[in-house]
């Protein structure tokens, strides 16, 4: 009798996982993947790349005006100076919030994230609540984040329709006078880098 | 083409609810999916822009019901099918049949850290001069191609001016089809709220887009 109990067997195995067990057993039998290969990229995503590199970009950006310079000027060579580089983080661009305008990325085409600097994009930044309501209605969208800007702040969106990954360059927290690059990088959340949020406050961290 | 992807401006899909604390993968299997997704690519036989074709190309229902790796998964069998690399009987049954194309390159472990600090550069070098420079106006096309295109509809037939003119790159809506890689310059145009979204939108709201060169005309 189907369904008769709804207690979870461990070697049972739902759809999708089995969909996705079937074509990785059926590309590894004809040779056309190698499953360690699939470790590795996981292990990178897990372990090595994510928004800590994106933090480190922005710390520095806070702290040295002549490479915040370089990096609007260049992001791509600058980031890569940090040895920061990758898959989906070929083409670069820094935008930078100012007292008068913040910024916002969402890509409505697809699900578009610069992964070399922020790592792998949240659910939500993919889901087509996201996608659809950020070019028309992006302040309804940063309240729902907990994010409300003066009615005077300028938004700017920037859809990502081409090969150019956009990170967001928050405005750098008050009372962080002082502070070096490292303690400075625990202020600067992701979201902030997508335009989603605000670094946050030094009591807050 | 006007597919389920292109969802600026759509509306009814409700909140956004982030999730706290939300896990780099909600279940083992998307793991794999990503691993699959980029090795299976990895072996040189389509493009991305191919593969964003082949994801949009889901019914919308199929689209709007599958998270993004479950749209991922699924684009995937079709690129492998349509290049030889599995066939239906083979999906139906979850076994190798038999040998399929044989593969340009495999992405072995030891190679995935080189492969992912590289990543896969799109710019190219276009023998002309760029048509328009910053603080040009322009107008983009209305077109409705059935095929692939980064032109999103919310974009299309707007007067906008160019923020900043990019490097070459490859032009998706032919190399989606196997076509060529055609690079263009690409520019960022801006547009304000009203323009894109009527009298009523935000007056402080300004949207860019990264356009290749042929959605675009002077105005």
């Amino acid at each position: 009798m189907p369904n008769d109990h709804d207690h979870h067997h461990d070697n049972e195995l739902d759809p999708m996982a089995a969909r996705v067990r079937a074509l990785e057993t059926i590309l590894t039998e004809k040779g056309l993947i190698d499953p360690l290969a699939i470790d590795a990229i996981v292990e990178t995503y897990e372990t090595k790349v994510g928004p800590r590199n994106g933090a480190r970009v922005v710390a520095k950006a806070w702290s040295d005006p002549e490479y915040a310079d370089w990096l609007q000027r260049d992001a791509t060579a600058a980031i890569a100076s940090l040895s920061i580089t990758g898959r989906q983080g070929e083409h670069m661009q820094a935008v930078f919030n100012t007292a008068d305008t913040h910024n916002l990325v969402v890509c409505t085409l697809c699900s578009c994230y610069p992964w070399s600097v922020l790592g792998l994009p949240p659910v939500w930044y993919k889901s087509p609540p996201y996608r659809s309501r950020a070019v028309i209605d992006p302040r309804g969208v940063l309240a729902e984040f907990g994010v409300v800007l003066p009615e005077t702040t300028k938004i700017r969106v920037w859809d990502s329709t081409a090969e150019l990954r956009y990170l967001v360059i928050p405005l750098r927290p008050e009372g962080t006078d002082g502070l070096d690059e490292a303690q400075l990088a625990e202020f600067v959340t992701r979201d902030s880098m997508i335009g989603t949020g605000l670094a946050s406050a030094p009591e807050a961290a | 083409m006007n597919g389920p992807q292109d969802l600026g401006g759509q509306m009814g899909f409700g909140p956004i609810v982030p999730e706290l604390d939300e896990p780099l993968f909600h279940a083992n299997w998307e793991k794999r999916a990503l691993g699959l997704t980029i090795a299976a690519g990895a072996m040189g036989h389509w493009n991305i822009d191919e593969s964003r074709h082949a994801r949009e190309c889901l019914h919308p229902a199929d689209y709007y019901s599958s998270t993004y790796y479950e749209i991922w998964i699924k684009a995937l069998e079709v690129l492998l099918k349509r290049h030889g690399f599995v066939s239906p009987q083979e999906l139906a049954t979850g076994q190798s049949l038999g040998k399929g194309t044989e593969p340009k390159r495999i992405l072995k472990a030891d190679n995935v850290a080189a492969a992912l600090a590289k990543g896969g550069p799109c710019d190219r070098p276009v023998a002309q001069e760029p048509r328009f420079e910053a603080g040009d106006r322009v107008r983009t096309h209305n077109f409705n191609p059935e095929t692939h295109t980064r032109l999103p509809r919310y974009a299309r037939g707007k007067f906008g001016r160019i923020d900043a003119v990019r490097d070459g790159f490859v032009f998706p809506d032919s190399n989606a089809h196997g076509k060529g890689e055609n690079p263009q310059y690409v520019y960022t145009v801006v547009f304000t709220g009203p323009e894109i979204w009527g009298d009523a939108a935000d007056p402080t709201l300004t949207i860019s887009i990264d356009a290749w060169e042929s959605y675009l005309e002077p105005a």
